[in-house]
């Protein structure tokens, strides 16, 4: 009789974002376009140059960072929804207030707010991905895998996020989310660079335990049709955004209905 | 109307933050079609009682029946049947007025031309048909306090919950939300007020409880309650300074049961004119004195011995 989560009640909060996005959306895509673009060019054209001497990658620069780069701005995407956007609703805007008075519990919110995220780095991951294909990433069937495993990291990334909201009270506790997780997770997730080669082995440890770095080998393994470990990938993603995102749910339930 | 069904009922309902009581086991019950009032200063518990109908405070222990459904277990079903005003505007600033009209019916399952057609007729309610498509941040705050009332409605409810809903708000702004709530009630709505404006209590209601401190202490129909606390009218008079205190031993004397603020003293009295002539022949001039009817403020000052709000 009693469901925990209302998948209608859900969609709703999602129909409401996409209501403000619609409105909107021309100011948040735009950036959207430019920021691959701008990636791209400056290390991909500009800094793979020097770095593509001889195919060190086994392809060239630009190619060896794509992928990478589509899980991060899937990262992004999901990670900038999650914190401030979700924050300022369940502080200041007692939005989450109004909204549970109607059908909707607050759990359905916190659900709706976690597909809505998942939109943005689909969008985010997406167009990325898109972009690549005017820098020699090669158009194949398997891209549309790429679609899902987006998806996938935005699920595992919004609920990391969803569920550091649900635990913080002051808004400047952002910082070290993105100093000390998102950053270093963007530098030495093997992006840029294959960190085995480089770093000592515990640190390198640390660095494949981290989520971005299973969004990225699970990515450029689409990308590359290199099928080994992928799995795994999958897998980590699954667990992780799952465990976070229950836990989300349920503090953010805690924290309005008291 | 105590005939009608029930359709709130509360039995021994607390609740506790910590150590604080904020709802220290009240019961109540509210009537299909009534105007249900709950009275009392900032901090009775008035707003945790409210909260605790329409589903989002769980009650710590106590019963409530909302509809005839247990609250908390049937939530979801409960809050699709209220329209719930809060005491401060939580409008969608990201939305445009009409948009946050038709969201809300989405949240409670109504969607398409029908939602659309009720926005419409609740737009004309609230005055807004001429501001359909402006956001939010636009509108002037009374303008705000009827979208809320409107998007409140949207749903059809059954029953329409309004915590503190003039609070803050224009004198002119007031009455106008007062006529409209007047309004649902001629419609036959059920209608639950928390206010701390006596003459809010007064004009709107049908019947009330007075809370105070997280209990009830007092419930009726206000003029039932005036007349069963006080009599009739009240004396208030403004002596010179420091003369406050012997008026007040004055009408004691006189057997009448008097409160004194500072030089002020209110005398409450069956008779008006005859206590005015035995005060002056015991040689009190009572310039500024005068009579009014006896309120609810009075009912509760004689109650806690304390003003409504202070």
């Amino acid at each position: 009789m009693r469901r925990w989560i209302d998948v209608r009640s859900a969609a709703r909060v999602w129909q409401r974002n996409l209501w403000v996005y619609r409105d909107r959306w021309y100011y948040g895509l735009l950036p959207n376009f430019f920021e691959p673009l701008f990636y791209l060019l400056g290390l991909g054209v500009g800094l793979g140059y020097y770095v593509s001497s001889g195919g060190q990658f086994g392809q060239d620069y630009l190619t060896y960072i794509a992928p990478g780069l589509v899980a991060a701005s899937a990262m992004n995407g999901a990670s900038f929804e999650t914190t401030y956007n979700v924050f300022v609703k369940l502080h200041f805007g007692r939005l989450y207030d109004a909204m549970v008075t109607t059908r909707v519990n607050m759990e359905d919110v916190a659900m709706g707010e976690w597909w809505w995220a998942i939109t943005r780095s689909l969008i985010y991951g997406g167009i990325f991905l898109l972009i690549t294909l005017f820098f020699d990433t090669p158009l194949t069937w398997r891209l549309l895998l790429a679609v899902p495993a987006i998806a996938l990291v935005g699920y595992c990334f919004s609920a990391i996020g969803l569920a550091f909201t649900s635990v913080i009270r002051i808004i400047d506790v952002f910082a070290y989310y993105f100093t000390l997780f998102i950053t270093p997770s963007f530098l030495f997730s093997g992006i840029f660079f294959p960190v085995q080669d480089r770093f000592p082995e515990a640190l390198v440890w640390v660095a494949q335990a981290t989520p971005l770095y299973r969004a990225v080998q699970l990515v450029r393994g689409i990308v590359n049709g290199a099928w080994q470990g992928v799995g795994f990938d999958v897998a980590y993603l699954l667990v992780v955004g799952t465990a976070l995102g229950v836990f989300a749910v349920w503090r953010m339930q805690r924290r309005v209905i008291r | 109307m105590p005939s009608s069904p029930s359709v709130v009922e509360a039995v021994g309902l607390v609740k506790r933050y910590g150590d604080v009581r904020a709802v220290d086991g009240v019961s109540f019950e509210v009537h299909r079609g009534e105007f249900f009032g709950m009275l009392g200063p900032n901090g009775a518990g008035k707003s945790t009682a409210m909260r605790m109908i329409y589903q989002v405070t769980p009650p710590t222990s106590g019963e409530l029946r909302v509809l005839g459904m247990p609250a908390g277990l049937r939530a979801r079903s409960i809050k699709e049947r209220l329209g719930v005003v809060p005491q401060m505007d939580n409008l969608d600033e990201e939305l445009r007025v009409i948009d946050n009209l038709l969201i809300y019916a989405r949240f409670n399952g109504i969607g398409g031309g029908r939602a659309r057609g009720r926005a419409e007729e609740l737009l004309a309610f609230a005055d807004l048909g001429d501001k359909r498509r402006a956001m939010v941040e636009e509108l002037s705050g009374g303008m705000k306090r009827r979208l809320t009332l409107a998007r409140g409605l949207m749903n059809d409810p059954e029953i329409v919950v309004l915590d503190e809903p003039t609070t803050g708000l224009d004198p002119q702004v007031r009455l106008n939300l007062w006529t409209k709530l007047e309004e649902l009630r001629a419609q036959g709505k059920t209608l639950m007020m928390s206010t701390h404006y006596m003459d809010e209590a007064e004009r709107l209601c049908d019947r009330l409880v007075i809370m105070d401190r997280g209990r009830i202490i007092a419930e009726g129909a206000p003029l039932d309650l005036i007349r069963a606390h006080l009599p009739p009218f009240v004396v208030e008079a403004r002596t010179d300074v420091g003369e406050g205190s012997r008026l007040e031993d004055a009408a004691t004397a006189l057997g009448l049961a008097a409160v004194r603020s500072g030089d002020r003293v209110s005398v409450f009295v069956a008779d008006p004119d005859a206590v005015l002539s035995s005060l002056r022949e015991k040689g009190w001039r009572l310039q500024r004195a005068f009579v009014r009817p006896a309120n609810l403020e009075d009912v509760f000052l004689k109650l806690t011995g304390r003003a409504l709000r202070e």
